[in-house]
């Protein structure tokens, strides 16, 4: 539950430990930019859920929805992938710049997951390249000792068919960090200078404190004496270290808040942390003149360098200005013109932000809510007649009601179907909207009287004219008010869709959450609120149309 | 088997319904012990009896609403099964206490829904409902209400409009005035008599008030603790009591009305 809490604060969501490392470097960067991916994956899960076979009038209503049905394929010569936080969006546009200017045509696909979803999308080849760290390769893909070299490191990757890059410049790994106004009153440089000042507050993100290769191994091998140690969020932790309240914290050594809030990376003096160089990972049977154009980033970035990129890039939410910034030298380029980066066909403007986090927040909740119908209802119908059946209905509904939203999100990413992606939202929000319109299903039919029943057989009816004539519309206060629970829980639990990048109005709560910033999270917030208030009224319009009359006496 | 039952049916007490050696048990009470009994044509019987005395669950048989645990039940000679119920169903009106109207049909789809079911003709639909509504006594104008917009007395009429649309063989009624005040009750009661005599109406109906029963029914079934006590006219069971609970069962009716 801890890893959950925090993984979602940070904005990341990923289930696996072995994942969370992959999340190096500024782990701010929200995911602004995955609309086209995230909507391919969307349309190929409907058009292949068995769903369809059964209802076709869905495809009807997808068809509707023109944002869904873009972008399906891909034209470019090249693909390159990047993962879900900043420092790699930024890398993966620096990639896709240089290889345009190299004359080959290249897409990037923006924050597609974390380090398994990219390393099998290159191995499939749906994609050619994608940033990586040496770290990372060596424990996570190859499962060694994160202190194999690079040369070992290319010689089992070329085994499969892939390679790497030389060094791009800049090690992101673990580091210790402190304001730099005490760091230099204490005159602390390296970890090694922190043994003099037991006094000081250390709080550490939970995953730093739990890791392997984390606090405990690190304050042994600097026989660190400090003994004020706490678990802190690792956004909130910056908040907590800029206005004093702990003196020294964990970050990643490319963070872009290390330059936001004037803070120092304490030297490594033992080696302890592992390299984590950054590398661009790609097919070997890439066209030649694109591994020639990705090897000529050998050696440009360093670690201020990137720290500058990250930061112009979560300062302004635009990968591509900071990708330019690198090929600029400093110099903000106009806004890019490129048709199939940018964040969304609406613009950058708020207004346009907010259309877009609301039109899919609708798309969302409105999906899920129909797929929670299109099966709530028959199991509702089926749970009203009782028995063991209606037993194991009921109560799949329930418990699946009684695991909390975040959880539920968090159960269904491992499986193998899902993953990071719009499917794994629309999967746990259909899940967790059947419950209220099985119950009220089931319930609506069983409240009614036994007279009526037994009339409606007495007459002669069939099962399925008694269902649809008459225990149905007798039930339909019932049904309706489940649909509705169900629709409002649904826009509220939409908002955590974004931790899987599914976007949504979430995404500017949770990168408020990350930024500590409260005006982003009632962008959000209140638009959900509103959002939600809105359904409820709706539905309220639509019982007078759905309810017979004779049953609103 | 048809040919076995022809002569029966055409004998001078031809019967609609024939329950033969029919018993019903609910959990652990024997709801109707084996019993015999035929509803003949064109004529009232009442079954009355007091609370529990397996008379309603004598008509529910009938009408299939539950399932014999012994003997067969025949309708118009031939024995109800499950290939045969529904049919059966649609040549019996049935018509409960608290009426069973759908809250969500106004009366008039509530009275025509059998008829548009089963694709009946809408003209002749309509002309069916304008002579039930005079038959029923019942304001035509009232039918474009939903139930809960009627009294109790209305709807019992809309609710016999329902029952009788499709000219059914045979009427069953349980307790169908039982839960109107008594000026409604009256009235009713005197239009159901005239409604079975215009129609020649075979009824079978379920009462616990004996002068309903006699003044409603040609022949009276007194029912007890699950078994036909006496069957015969009211004079039958008022002077020729076939065991002492006849007695006890008439003297107490008439106690309460004598007040």
């Amino acid at each position: 539950m801890n890893r959950i809490t925090k993984a979602g604060k940070q904005g990341r969501f990923e289930s696996r430990t072995h994942e969370s490392r992959n999340c190096r470097g500024s782990r701010v960067g929200r995911a602004a930019d995955t609309h086209a991916t995230t909507v391919d994956l969307l349309f190929f899960w409907f058009r292949d859920s068995f769903l369809v076979s059964w209802v076709p009038d869905f495809l009807l209503i997808f068809s509707c929805i023109p944002a869904f049905v873009i972008n399906s394929s891909s034209a470019a010569d090249v693909v390159i992938g990047s993962k879900k936080f900043t420092e790699s969006y930024v890398l993966g546009e620096i990639a896709k710049r240089t290889l345009t200017d190299a004359g080959i045509s290249a897409e990037h696909r923006q924050g597609m997951g974390g380090t398994i979803i990219l390393w099998e999308a290159l191995r499939g080849g749906q994609i050619d390249a994608y940033p990586e760290y040496t770290g990372t390769i060596a424990t996570e893909i190859l499962k060694s000792d994160s202190s194999v070299s690079l040369d070992q490191i290319q010689d089992s990757l070329k085994k499969v068919g892939i390679d790497t890059t030389a060094p791009l410049g800049f090690n992101n790994t673990y580091a210790l960090v402190m304001r730099r106004s005490e760091a230099q009153r204490l005159g602390i440089r390296t970890i090694s200078d922190l043994r003099k000042y037991p006094e000081l507050r250390i709080g550490l993100t939970h995953e730093f404190l739990d890791r392997q290769d984390g606090w405990q191994p690190l304050r042994e091998r600097y026989a660190l004496p400090q003994q004020n140690v706490t678990g802190i969020d690792h956004a909130l932790g910056y908040s907590a270290l800029t206005n004093g309240s702990i003196d020294v914290k964990d970050a990643y050594s490319t963070d872009a808040k290390i330059e936001e809030n004037d803070l120092v990376v304490l030297g490594d003096d033992l080696q302890f942390f592992p390299k984590y160089e950054a590398v661009f990972l790609f097919r070997s049977s890439t066209r030649p003149d694109a591994i020639a154009a990705l090897g000529r980033l050998k050696g440009t970035l360093n670690e201020t360098s990137m720290i500058r990129l990250n930061a112009e890039a979560e300062r302004t939410k635009n990968y591509t200005r900071a990708a330019d910034l690198y090929f600029n030298a400093g110099v903000a380029l106009a806004p890019r013109t490129s048709e199939r980066s940018g964040p969304s066909r609406f613009g950058d403007s708020f207004p346009g932000k907010l259309a877009r986090w609301t039109l899919r927040h609708l798309q969302l909740a409105g999906f899920s809510l129909l797929l929670s119908i299109i099966v709530g209802i028959p199991l509702g119908i089926v749970a009203s007649r009782g028995g063991a059946v209606g037993q194991i209905i009921l109560g799949f509904a329930g418990v699946v009601q009684t695991i909390p939203s975040l959880a539920l999100l968090a159960l269904l990413v491992p499986l193998p179907f899902f993953g990071i992606s719009v499917r794994t939202a629309i999967a746990a929000l259909f899940l967790y909207g059947l419950l209220p319109i099985v119950r009220n299903t089931a319930t609506g039919l069983q409240d009614i009287p036994r007279t009526l029943r037994e009339s409606a057989v007495a007459l002669g009816l069939s099962p399925m004219a008694r269902l649809w004539k008459i225990y149905l519309p007798i039930a339909s206060r019932s049904i309706l008010s489940g649909i509705k629970t169900s629709a409002v829980i649904n826009i509220g639990t939409a908002t955590l869709a974004a931790l899987i990048g599914a976007g949504g109005l979430g995404e500017p709560i949770i990168s408020g959450l990350n930024l500590n910033d409260h005006v982003t999270i009632l962008e959000g917030a209140i638009p959900a609120a509103v959002l939600a208030l809105l359904v409820q009224w709706c539905f309220d319009l639509l019982d007078r149309v759905l309810i017979p009359k004779g049953l609103r006496l | 088997m048809q040919a076995a039952r022809l002569p029966r049916q055409n004998d001078t007490m031809s019967a609609l319904v024939r329950l033969l050696d029919v018993s019903k048990r609910y959990a652990d009470t024997l709801a109707l012990r084996p019993t015999d009994l035929s509803v003949e044509r064109g004529r009232t019987t009442v079954l009355i009896g007091p609370s529990g005395c397996g008379k309603s669950t004598l008509l529910r048989l009938i009408i299939g609403l539950v399932e014999p645990d012994s003997g067969s039940i025949e309708f118009d000679g031939a024995p109800i099964g499950p290939d045969n119920i529904d049919s059966v169903r649609r040549r019996i009106g049935y018509v409960i206490q608290e009426g069973g109207l759908f809250p969500h049909l106004t009366g008039r789809n509530n009275a025509t829904l059998m008829a548009r079911y089963l694709g009946r003709e809408n003209e002749e639909t309509k002309q069916r409902l304008s002579e039930l509504c005079e038959l029923t006594r019942l304001s035509e104008s009232l039918l474009d209400r939903y139930p809960l917009e009627l009294s109790g007395g209305q709807r019992q009429r809309v609710s016999l409009m329902r029952a009788l649309m499709l000219s059914p063989e045979l009427l069953l009624l349980d307790e169908p005035l039982g839960a109107l005040d008594p000026l409604v009750r009256a009235s009713l009661q005197k239009d159901l008599k005239e409604i079975f005599a215009e129609l020649k109406q075979t009824a079978l109906l379920v009462t616990h008030d004996l002068a309903e029963a006699s003044y409603l029914g040609d022949e009276i079934v007194l029912m007890n603790e699950g078994r036909i006590v006496q069957q015969g006219s009211i004079a039958d069971l008022r002077e020729k009591p076939a065991e002492p609970f006849v007695s006890e069962f008439i003297n107490a009716q008439r106690g309460i009305t004598s007040l």
